[in-house]
């Protein structure tokens, strides 16, 4: 079990689901209350890494990020280095690569919250952040703990971008997936089933949490 | 007949024609990613046989060996995994062959003020090269020459913190082909190739640097194509062959066996 990973990588999805949290509140609000006819659009954009391989991301972020492209060069005139092969690299490549496993369970619960209380809130005289703030958050917690949890999770497993940009570099780049996909390269096996173990285990209690929060005992079934 | 039957009778038809075929999956060393497809080509165009290729590093490929991936022929960068193959009841022992030997050469963008010639392998302590693109030692021959090579001109421990591991000696060219290393210490084959020939230069680490790679091939006991799977490695042997990988920098090897 290699711990340097483990707890990089818990750093790496840590840091990246709170930083979803932050820039996917916003885009949920939008998403949930804006009336352009467009919106489609960024529906589709923002689900996109849902469908599109991690190796497209990759892909991206080495190419149209690197030192030959103007947007890469000017992060290296701000930063001194490239994108790839560090840890902002890969936090970048996370955000949005888990972009859509905040953003939709955020949407799906500001959405689900009765227009009748926003309605009745605006009455008392509350402004739209005030009635945001106070009516549509508090009733969203299961879906705010719902898309951190995804995003944290989603990110602890993530293999494919890491693996095109990352550079596997120990304590900066070398996460729990590329540690389990080099123990078995090399015939470790014992190793690499501890760690598969420990990411078995972590990601079953994050998503245990997420349905736990969701249940609903009241649910009544066709057959009853 | 219901339409269950049909369906397997279908598959039958479908696996049945592979086999007739003759159709060999040969999984090579990512160094020769650039040299095979053309030796596979030439090899169709003799004999009528198809090849299918699979690259990856040697130790990637010998590890899906082990865990019964289904290849007739392995290409590797080095002799240890065929041989512990052999060992292993996995390949056939009569068959290992050293096909080439492989070459480690640095290689820099075609834009790097770096001057290969003058300054050879300590053009890495250059502070302009911020990452140093190798293939990953752990599974990769290519890495572990480059690792060796770094010892032997006593630079390791200053540039150990610049190296980035591609998967394999191809990812690890595509870091510098790419800009996002700034050198690299790939495979000659690649230098060679077409991709990469116009995009940089290299300077080629003399071979006391680092253990020669002695490419072996070794067919696989698995395999069910046993004959077209020597054929395959006959034609390697040959003079057409000898000298498309000559074309891309790979030498003969001493004969020991």
């Amino acid at each position: 079990m290699n711990w340097e990973a483990f707890w990089l990588t818990v750093r790496l999805a840590t840091i990246v689901s709170t930083l979803l949290v932050a820039i996917g509140i916003p885009i949920a609000y939008w998403l949930t209350y804006s009336r352009w006819r467009w919106k489609f659009l960024v529906e589709a954009t923002v689900a996109l890494p849902i469908v599109l391989p991690p190796t497209v991301l990759g892909f991206y972020v080495l190419v149209a990020l690197g030192s030959r492209s103007p947007l890469g060069r000017w992060w290296e005139s701000l930063t001194g280095h490239t994108l790839a092969f560090t840890f902002e690299g890969l936090v970048i490549g996370s955000l949005l690569y888990s972009l859509p496993f905040a953003v939709q369970p955020f949407a799906a619960s500001f959405g689900a919250v009765d227009p009748k209380l926003l309605h009745a809130s605006a009455s008392l005289g509350h402004s739209p952040a005030q009635t945001f703030r106070r009516i549509v958050l508090p009733l969203s917690k299961a879906g705010l703990v719902t898309g951190f949890a995804l995003s944290f999770a989603h990110t602890l497993g993530e293999f494919g971008v890491v693996l095109m940009v990352g550079g596997n570099i120990p304590g900066v780049t070398r996460t729990i997936s590329i540690d389990i996909y080099d123990q078995v390269q090399m015939a470790n096996y014992s190793s690499a089933n501890w760690t598969a173990l420990v990411l078995l285990i972590v990601s079953f209690v994050l998503l245990s949490v997420v349905y736990g929060l969701n249940r609903r005992p009241w649910t009544v079934g066709p057959w009853r | 007949m219901s339409a269950m039957s049909k369906l397997m009778a279908l598959l039958l038809l479908f696996t049945g024609g592979c086999a007739a075929a003759q159709e060999i999956t040969v999984a090579a060393a990512a160094d020769m990613s650039a040299a095979l497809p053309q030796l596979a080509a030439a090899y169709t165009k003799q004999t009528g046989l198809t090849v299918k290729l699979v690259f990856g590093s040697s130790g990637n490929l010998a590890s899906q060996i082990r865990n019964g991936a289904p290849y007739d022929v392995f290409l590797s960068a080095d002799e240890d995994y065929p041989r512990q193959l052999i060992a292993d009841g996995l390949a056939v022992q009569n068959t290992l062959y050293r096909y080439a030997v492989g070459r480690l050469v640095l290689w820099v963008p075609a834009d790097s003020s770096l001057d290969l010639s003058k300054q050879g392998m300590a053009a890495l302590l250059d502070p302009s090269v911020k990452k140093i693109a190798i293939a990953n030692p752990a599974h990769a021959p290519y890495g572990r020459a480059a690792e060796a090579a770094l010892r032997h001109f006593e630079i390791y421990d200053r540039v150990s913190s610049r190296l980035v591991l591609g998967e394999n000696v191809s990812q690890a060219a595509q870091f510098v082909e790419s800009g996002n290393a700034q050198a690299g210490l790939i495979a000659l084959s690649h230098a060679l190739a077409p991709s990469l020939k116009d995009k940089g230069r290299y300077w080629t680490v003399p071979l006391d640097a680092y253990p020669t790679l002695n490419q072996a091939a070794v067919v696989l006991s698995k395999s069910k194509q046993q004959d077209a799977a020597r054929k395959f490695l006959e034609f390697l042997r040959g003079p057409e062959a000898t000298a498309l990988l000559a074309s891309y920098g790979f030498t003969l090897p001493a004969e020991t066996h």
